[in-house]
């Protein structure tokens, strides 16, 4: 097999583009492997573990673009490069296509939106922390999407915001919806009188989903960052996003959403919720809900009742009647989980999850340890239930593929499904694998057809157990409105007609998952 | 006012990084302007850790 490659300097084009053209490449007829890369380190690091490395790229830099293939012969290879080139040049003249001018800087781009409110960060993060201050500093609220920014910087940036009246959604932020503009990974969700905060960005998406499709909607959704609420931080933004809810006048509810809060952050908002005149709803997974409760807010168990509660209050309704409504609907889970059981082979009892969205993820884990017990991760709520090698499953296990260790040198597994495709062929081949849990989150930013991802996969993985004998349970849920650009009706039928099983919520698709594997007797 | 008003305002953003941002927001109608950003320095950290050194950063 040859390699061949070019690097081009001073070429810059983001990952998500770079993602389109290397798949385009792929996909190519006789192709083994081939790629199209800015010049980082860890780009590097990847391209020498596939012996895709040349000599002349290891002195390249940030913004050297470097494209390079993997075939039989020479033509192919060649025909890889003026492939590449092709697509790039596509790809650039659709950046400009509108015809709009692309200032260079802010202050480029402040002169030709002067009244611009918010600034949108999604750089390297070795970048992001000095154009997130750039933007503070110009008056903008920040929306910083980027990762791998030190906390230090992210205090610094929370600090200045705090002092100027400015918003820092983020780091590691991956939506919010301000005055109905979708930011990042948002959903399309009606304006409407319930306002959220939230340190977790699919805990975010889930309960608005749930909100826009029970008929009510959002009057904001500020996102913080999941380290906003973790002692360092001190939920610097989490509070301010409160009181700014508070203060509003199109904010009738206001929705809490996080992972446990540091101890002291927890006291620390709870002391602001019980100062607040609008009824607050709060999610806190693996956290107390008695401090809340103590402050005067709604503890709510998981994402899918918070959303409930919040909907029932936002329209003048008791949420009395809720756990009733979902205790009915349990036992049909229990029933369809008894009929997917009894078609499972002897030695057939665990779940593996695989997620793409980082709540969901925990979600499932504490609904695992409260009826089953503690389930295997790379990041468990048991830390003697650590996963040794995270790219192998052991017994229960549940994965989150948007983890830094997943995502260096691709985009987003909300995005890009070549990971998550990968492993559930992976995990049907494993004769104990009884249940593969996913989660499909759909809206902006996300993968537009992820029914025509998951399906081939989902197939295969039925196929290749049946063909030994066994039957597996593919059950997803789907984090997403009917008004999204991906059409959940659509990607519903898609993944019915794979094979799979599809739940309206994570909350309601891990229930089901429990029931099956209790049946089973995996533990 | 709270967040100097940023919900009596009209929203409009300025993207730097991912186009697909910028594209979702033109889809729902909202105004965003794309920066044509690559990394300062020629992505260089010797360089830019001087440049910003420079300019008190």
């Amino acid at each position: 097999m040859a390699v061949k490659g070019i690097s081009k300097t001073g070429e810059y084009y983001d990952s998500v583009s770079l993602m389109l053209v290397a798949r385009a490449l792929t996909e190519m007829e006789g192709v083994e492997d081939a790629t199209v890369v800015m010049g980082t380190e860890e780009n590097k690091q990847i391209l020498e573990a596939s012996d895709m490395l040349l000599d002349e790229f290891k002195n390249a830099a940030d913004t050297d673009l470097l494209i390079v293939g993997k075939a039989a012969d020479e033509a192919k290879l060649d025909e890889i490069i003026a492939k590449a080139e092709e697509l790039l040049i596509e790809s650039k003249n659709k950046k400009s296509a509108a015809g709009e001018h692309m200032p260079k800087s802010i202050e480029g781009a402040l002169d030709q939106v002067p009244d611009a409110t918010v600034l949108i960060v999604s750089v390297a993060g070795r970048y992001a922390g000095d154009v997130a201050m750039d933007g503070l500093k110009k008056g903008l609220h920040v929306m910083l999407f980027s990762d791998n920014i030190s906390i230090e910087k992210e205090k610094e940036l929370k600090e200045y915001g705090r002092e100027k009246g400015l918003l820092v959604m983020g780091p590691d932020c991956g939506t919010a919806i301000i005055n109905g503009a979708p930011l990042c990974f948002a959903n399309v969700v009606d304006r409407g009188n319930i306002g959220l905060v939230a340190a977790s960005g699919t805990g975010l998406q889930e309960i608005s989903c749930i909100i826009g499709n029970q008929g009510a909607g959002i009057s904001q959704a500020i996102g913080t960052g999941g380290r906003d609420v973790k002692k360092d931080i001190g939920g610097i933004m989490f509070i301010e996003g409160i009181k700014a809810l508070e203060a509003d006048e199109a904010t009738e509810v206001i929705v809490l959403v996080s992972k446990p809060p540091a101890p002291e952050v927890l006291e620390k908002v709870a002391g602001v919720v019980k100062e607040l005149k609008k009824p607050v709803v709060a999610i806190l997974i693996g956290g107390d809900p008695e401090v809340m409760n103590a402050a005067g807010a709604k503890a709510a168990r998981d994402l899918e009742r918070a959303g409930l509660i919040a909907v029932a209050l936002s329209k003048g309704q008791s949420p009395e009647g809720i756990p009733a409504i979902l205790e009915a609907r349990k036992e049909e889970i229990v029933k369809q989980a008894a009929e997917e059981a009894a078609k499972m082979a002897e030695g057939q009892k665990y779940l593996r999850g695989l997620f793409s969205g980082g709540t969901l993820c925990d979600e499932t884990q504490l609904m695992f340890k409260e009826d089953i017990g503690p389930v295997y991760s790379p990041a468990p709520i048991d830390p003697d239930f650590k996963l040794d090698d995270i790219w192998k499953s052991k017994e229960n296990t549940v994965v989150d593929l948007g983890e830094d260790e997943f995502t260096v040198g691709r985009p987003h597994p909300m995005i890009d499904f070549l990971l998550r495709k990968k492993r559930i062929v992976e995990e049907a081949n494993d004769p104990e694998t009884a249940v593969i849990l996913l989660d499909v989150v759909l809206g902006y930013g996300s993968n537009m057809e992820p029914g025509k991802e998951l399906g081939p996969p989902i197939r295969e993985a039925k196929e290749l157990a049946a063909a030994a004998g066994r039957h597996i349970a593919i059950v997803c849920s789907i984090t997403g409105t009917y008004k999204d650009p991906q059409n959940r009706e659509q990607v519903e039928q898609e993944l019915k007609d794979a094979g799979a099983i599809v739940m309206p919520t994570n909350a309601a698709a891990s229930l089901l998952t429990v029931e099956i594997i209790k049946i089973l007797g995996g533990k | 006012m709270i967040l100097n008003g940023l919900f009596e305002k009209e929203f409009k953003a300025i993207n730097i990084g991912l186009v697909s941002f910028k594209e979702a927001l033109d889809d729902a109608e909202y105004q965003c302007v794309q920066v044509d950003w690559s990394p300062p320095a020629g992505g260089d950290a010797d360089v830019l850790a001087a440049l910003k050194a420079l300019s008190g950063m």
